[in-house]
């Protein structure tokens, strides 16, 4: 696959201290989390791949263009939502929308009606004509993220995205992206603290501490990987024998105290299977857990690196 | 695709060319101008000066408009010359400079206010671009009410005169344009300058006043006090007056510049140093713009 975003020993200093530091990654996932605790590069990074700051040192690739030397190039193909409150207090939304589609590139009828597509697809339809200053916080968040799909991009840049949204806001935007990234039209690229909404959204990991790569993971793979690595709890006078059955059918087992047991399944075998073995055996489930190594796990490991470096 | 249809998609058409993009913010900012009746009324009135004295141009050339009113001795009170388009470019560009304080300070800082900057800039759209778009407002409205005009009356004048007076007085046309410009740039210049960098419009608009009038009042004050002329330097509307005279008469003088710009015989100071001065002051605007029109803020 094409990598969408690469680093190429990318190093940015602001104000003579040191951002980012000779980060080297090829990112080629559909939707790719950029994670990290605050402070620790990921707007900056967005912002440096945008043409706001330039390098100090080695370069960035966007779809094979180099952001030094085809900066407009570049931006052409982003949708960007920032982190802060971006808007026009006096304007419209459906204006404000347009005005960014037209500076975009798209011509004047286009853009009109591509805002208002767009306004209706974030849930904002019925407030369109509405000055984006009388918004609330989450409606804020939706005309954003309207401007920044309206051009139809090619990669849409969300910088925490779900930043004060109550609930029922938060699950709303998080659909979209999702629907966004399952149309798989474009590729998105999520900055966010929050690891929830990077593992709902994102199928790979840039994870950066003080402005090194600390992991950098597939999660579509990790996924698929612990799908088959359970964790048990039986119960029965039987249970050596029902060990001894599963790994006749290929199982690995690793028996613990009190009846637990970890397993990982081979492909091919489901847990009904594992049921129907314990029933044979006369022994009882009584708790099954798909141990996963979940982004939470990634990510302190990722903490717990010296200086942040893989 | 109907609204109803919620639904993403991606845009396949044509794209606009970078000109037509950066035309795209004058044009929205002159919907929103047009939407404020005492702008377009005050812009309107503007051009009161050109047309009365357009009408004069045309009554001193009209024997029998003049035998009409019964003021046949009228061709001699005023006269086309110098002075005539000198006062018409001082006066309009005191109008300017009134239009330029309530619309300038209105064109960046509302995208400041609340980081619009950041979504103008994150498109295919430059730093540079957007100041001029941002300038290109002022700098077509200023055109309309200066040198615009003043060619228009130049004409008339010499269609009216004969060519041979056109031919006699060209410089008064290259004095007009290019004084004009000088006055469009730096005018423009500093109401984006002090719209970037002061928040609230009204202070912005004071502002601009304060840079013309009362750093006249601060030069004049220094002259006296100090028994000089070199205080001038500090009055941005005698640097402007000086160039213009300079323009429309050359070396030789017979006015002591426009009406809003007068400055006293004997007490100029040499032209190359106005020139410094104007240029002193564009470079600072444009690095006030160059410090505040950023995607995003470095924190230090």
């Amino acid at each position: 696959m094409e990598p969408v975003i690469e680093l190429d020993d990318l190093d940015v200093r602001l104000a003579g201290r040191p951002i980012l530091k000779k980060l080297k990654a090829a990112l080629t996932g559909r939707s790719i989390g950029l994670l990290g605790p605050n402070g620790a590069g990921k707007s900056t990074l967005l912002n440096t791949l945008l043409g706001f700051y330039k390098p100090f040192a080695g370069t960035a690739r966007v779809f094979g263009r180099d952001i030094r030397s085809h900066a407009r190039e570049v931006r052409g193909l982003i949708g960007y939502m920032p982190e802060n409150e971006a808007f026009i207090a006096g304007m419209s939304g459906v204006r404000f929308v347009r005005l960014m589609a037209e500076l975009a590139g798209l011509p004047r009828e286009h853009a009109l009606e591509r805002a208002h597509e767009a306004f209706f697809y974030v849930g904002l339809g019925e407030v369109r004509y509405r000055a984006l200053g009388t918004y609330s916080l989450g409606m804020k968040q939706s005309a954003k993220l309207a401007q920044a799909i309206a051009h139809g991009p090619k990669l849409l840049f969300l910088d925490e995205p779900t930043n004060g949204l109550d609930p029922p806001m938060r699950t709303r935007m998080i659909q979209l992206i999702q629907e966004i990234r399952d149309r798989g039209d474009l590729r998105l690229i999520l900055s966010s603290h929050l690891l929830r909404d990077v593992e709902e959204c994102c199928d790979e990991v840039l994870i950066l501490k003080d402005g090194n790569i600390a992991a950098f993971c597939n999660l579509e793979e990790e996924r698929r990987s612990n799908r088959r690595f359970l964790e048990i709890e039986t119960h029965g006078e039987r249970n050596g024998d029902f060990l001894a059955a599963m790994e006749k059918l290929g199982c690995e087992t690793a028996p613990g105290a009190q009846g637990r047991v970890k397993l990982v399944m081979p492909d091919g075998l489901e847990v009904r299977d594992l049921y129907e073995v314990a029933a044979a055996q006369n022994v009882q489930i009584r708790r099954l857990d798909h141990k996963r190594d979940s982004l939470e796990d990634i990510f302190l490991k990722a903490m717990e690196t010296p200086n942040g470096r893989l | 695709m109907a609204v109803y249809k919620k639904t993403y998609r991606p845009y396949e058409g044509a794209l606009t060319g970078p000109l037509a993009r950066l035309l795209v913010i004058p044009r929205y900012a002159f919907e929103e101008l047009h939407r404020s009746r005492f702008l377009s009324v005050f812009f309107l009135a503007t051009f009161l000066y050109p047309l009365i004295s357009a009408l004069i141009i045309y009554v001193q050339h009209n024997t029998s408009a003049l035998q009409l009113l019964n003021v046949q001795n009228a061709r001699g009170l005023i006269s086309i010359n110098v002075t005539f388009f000198l006062s018409l470019l001082g006066w309009q560009s005191a109008m300017s400079l009134f239009l330029a304080a309530f619309v300038g300070p209105g064109q960046i800082s509302p995208d400041l206010a609340n980081n619009g900057l950041s979504l103008y800039l994150a498109r295919p759209f430059s730093r540079v671009e957007y100041v001029l778009g941002k300038m290109s407002v002022l700098v077509i409205l200023i055109s309309l009410m200066t040198w615009i005009p003043g060619l228009l009356l130049f004409l008339l004048q010499g269609y009216l005169e004969g060519w041979s007076w056109m031919a006699d007085n060209v410089r008064l046309a290259s004095g007009l344009f290019f004084g004009s410009w000088i006055w469009i740039v730096l005018v423009s210049l500093l109401a984006l300058a002090l719209s970037a960098w002061v928040k609230w419009k009204p202070a912005a608009g004071a502002l601009m006043f304060v840079l013309f009038f009362v750093t006249s009042a601060f030069a004049a004050t220094i002259n006296a006090v100090q028994r000089t002329h070199w205080g001038n330097l500090a009055s941005v509307s005698y640097l402007v007056g000086t160039i213009w005279v300079q323009l429309f008469e050359g070396a030789n003088k017979t006015t002591n510049g426009a009406v809003f710009f007068r400055s006293p015989i004997g007490e100029e100071i040499p032209l190359g140093y106005c020139w410094a001065g104007l240029i002193a002051l564009v470079l600072m605007c444009l690095y006030m713009l160059a410090r505040k029109i950023r995607g995003a803020e470095v924190v230090r």
